[in-house]
């Protein structure tokens, strides 16, 4: 993936650029992470609203569900795949788990249980078409989230299902732990959670290691012993288990499973984890980033409708932002070691 | 692990071969007679696939139906009724994703001799079809407005609105509803043809919900953020004001603030029932089907064309304000009647 750029011009503020790219380069979060606090500071000052406990928890409500998408997603761009099936895992999933309690009677947990099955069960499919059959995750994962889509009407007659008819367990991931004005859902918990797991299991076990060197250079990892196939498939695999969990978590914020919804939710959950620094080309990038490049759609969206932006702009503004980050990650890329 | 991927493989070759068998059983010799939905998971059009299936029995005609994957797609639509072209019916019924892309294609279908009705949304130019059964979108938002406003004066109250619509591309029924609502409520709309020209004091903004609950629960709590003395919500359609309701719910603020909608689908009936939204106004898309298949079954027959209804360009399927909080002056019909005639 070497960049056929000329070499660097020289100029007065290299080096200032090069630390800068070099510190981007060895700390990927920062780039995010900056974009996220001038947004926060730049909204409290349009909007005195903005900085509550109310509205900040708000925006964490909105952004939980599509951060625990990208959450799988991360790990698929991680390894220099994508998915475009994680919304319609996700939603199907949900779909499912609602038609397992209020249709065949199954008690909340049991459905909800099969509901994780099901999903997983979704992404080892797209696992094993990408390592067993060798096609691209692109074309693969594009027929997927076709096929799920369709067997998501097929399953729920294109009905919502209440969430008052499914037991408690099922919309509990809505349910909230107020912290002064601050109000936490469990589905948000749960969603921490995750990210902190797969920030130490990326971090600290052979497995995150494999999976940044398969996404590096596949063939080297290949040589180095390390069983490429095997790293892709789990990825897949877990991946889909966290689509399901968004399911829920999405149960929990509709208070019902609505078959209509997430028809966006592949491509919200790539913007979250470009934005958040991960490459597309793979081997770079961080889970944390993408927590704050969720972060960073939800503060954009909720901040500009506070400061009396018309929403033809709010779409405007992620698009640039989304531009912004993928030429960022080009020009770190093209650091000289 | 090779093994139970490959069984799984082949399970899903089979699922899809005999899903594409049961899908192609053609060729009654009766004519032939299309319907092409926006999509085929939407509620209001499974219901329409309903109407226009009874209708096509009874009629004594086949029913080809074809939809495109989503709202917006066009390609599938184009391809429908080239489709439709070499069945040789003898017409169709669409719900254009794209009213003005369609167009040409509607132009090869006349060639031909087709008869093409326009369905729930008119194509642009409306000529271009033979004719357009609709729900009047302007009529709807207007009953609930002046629903809206009854209520409002009666109560004594100074209303402050949410304007929850469908997108940010100023389609023409995200349009005409939401400015038949604020005409209804009795405030200057400015253009008739445009979203968010208005400025009324009583406006508190406008969101997006492309039409579901997610949508509207997210535009609901950030409307809310940015002024929390919002007691009127208007809102594109059913779905949008669940959600909505939630995020209301969450605040604190659902017992005092009124949600008006339209549709008509049973959930949104039900919620109407609860209290939950204050009045919809429901639309009737079973009948829309059944009248068109009906006026091609006609057409077919000794080539008499539709008409229109008096006074307007289409010809008007109705529309029904769903209430149980009646207010004087605004015919309405209760939820048991809701729940009688509600779709979806």
């Amino acid at each position: 993936m070497s960049s056929t750029t000329a070499d660097f011009d020289v100029r007065k503020d290299d080096s200032l650029g090069l630390r800068i790219q070099h510190l981007l380069h060895s700390n990927p979060v920062l780039g995010p992470l900056a974009v996220l606090v001038v947004a926060i500071i730049a909204f409290s000052i349009v909007n005195g609203r903005f900085l509550t406990a109310t509205n900040l928890s708000l925006v964490l409500q909105q952004v939980t569900v599509i951060a625990t998408l990208a959450l799988g997603q991360t790990l698929i761009i991680l390894t220099a795949g994508i998915d475009l099936s994680a919304g319609a895992i996700a939603v199907f999933s949900s779909i499912l788990m609602a038609t397992f309690c209020v249709d065949a009677g199954m008690p909340g947990i049991v459905a909800l249980l099969l509901g994780f099955a099901c999903g997983t069960a979704m992404g080892a499919i797209n696992g094993f078409l990408v390592t067993r059959m060798k096609l691209p995750p692109f074309i693969v994962t594009l027929g997927t989230l076709t096929i799920f889509f369709s067997l998501n009407s097929v399953v729920s007659n294109s009905e919502t299902v209440r969430g008052t008819d499914m037991p408690g367990l099922m919309t509990w991931t809505g349910n909230s732990i107020p912290i002064g004005d601050f109000r936490l859902t469990y589905g948000s918990i749960i969603m921490l959670l995750l990210f902190g797991f797969f920030f130490y299991a990326l971090g600290n076990t052979a497995w995150g290691k494999h999976v940044y060197a398969t996404g590096d250079d596949s063939e080297a990892a290949r040589l180095a012993g390390i069983q490429t196939n095997r790293v892709l498939f789990s990825v897949y695999t877990v991946a889909g288990l966290l689509y399901a969990i968004g399911g829920w978590i999405l149960i929990g914020r509709l208070a019902s499973a609505s078959p209509n919804v997430g028809v966006e939710y592949n491509l919200d959950s790539i913007t979250a984890v470009v934005l958040g620094g991960t490459s597309l080309f793979g081997g770079r990038g961080s889970v944390i980033g993408t927590l704050i490049g969720a972060l960073i759609v939800g503060v954009f969206r909720n901040g500009l409708q506070l400061g009396g932006v018309e929403v033809v702009w709010q779409g405007f503004a992620i698009g640039l932002l989304v531009l912004v980050a993928v030429s960022l990650d080009q020009w770190i890329r093209k650091v000289r070691t | 692990m090779r093994d139970p991927g490959r069984l799984l493989a082949l399970g899903c070759v089979v699922t899809l071969l005999t899903g594409t068998a049961t899908a192609c059983n053609r060729g009654s010799g009766e004519d032939v007679v299309g319907l092409i939905t926006k999509t085929d998971t939407n509620p209001f059009f499974v219901q329409m696939r309903k109407g226009a299936q009874s209708a096509a029995e009874q009629q004594g005609v086949e029913l080809q139906t074809f939809a495109g994957k989503q709202d917006g797609d066009n390609e599938a639509q184009v391809q429908a009724i080239e489709n439709l072209m070499s069945f040789g019916a003898k017409g169709f019924l669409i719900t254009p994703n794209d009213s003005k892309a369609i167009v040409p294609s509607i132009d090869k279908a006349h060639e031909v001799d087709m008869l093409v009705i326009a369905l729930d949304t008119p194509v642009d130019p409306p000529n271009a079809a033979d004719a357009t059964f609709a729900t009047d979108n302007y009529q709807a938002g207007k009953l609930i407005g002046q629903w809206a406003r009854a209520k409002f004066e009666k109560d004594g109250k100074e209303a402050r609105i949410a304007m929850l619509d469908l997108n940010a591309n100023q389609v023409s029924v995200d349009v005409k509803r939401d400015q038949g609502f604020l005409d209804g409520f009795g405030i200057d709309i400015g253009d008739p043809n445009r979203i968010g020209d208005e400025n009324d004091p009583r406006i508190a903004g406008h969101d997006v919900t492309d039409g579901a609950e997610e949508g509207g629960r997210t535009a609901m709590e950030n409307l809310l953020q940015k002024d929390s003395s919002i007691n009127l919500v208007y809102t594109i359609n059913e779905p949008a004001a669940a959600g909505a309701h939630l995020a209301l719910q969450a605040a604190g603020k659902d017992k005092d603030t009124v949600i008006v909608s339209i549709d008509g689908g049973c959930p949104g009936v039900d919620n109407v029932a609860k209290g939950i939204i204050g009045a919809t106004s429901m639309q009737f898309p079973l009948k829309m089907a059944q009248l068109g298949v009906d006026a091609i079954a006609a057409y077919a027959k000794d080539g008499t064309r539709p008409q229109v209804t008096p006074g307007k360009d289409f010809y008007d399927t109705g529309t029904e304000l769903i209430t149980d909080d009646p207010q004087a002056g605004v015919e309405a019909k209760d939820s048991t009647w809701g729940k009688q005639n509600c779709w979806g």
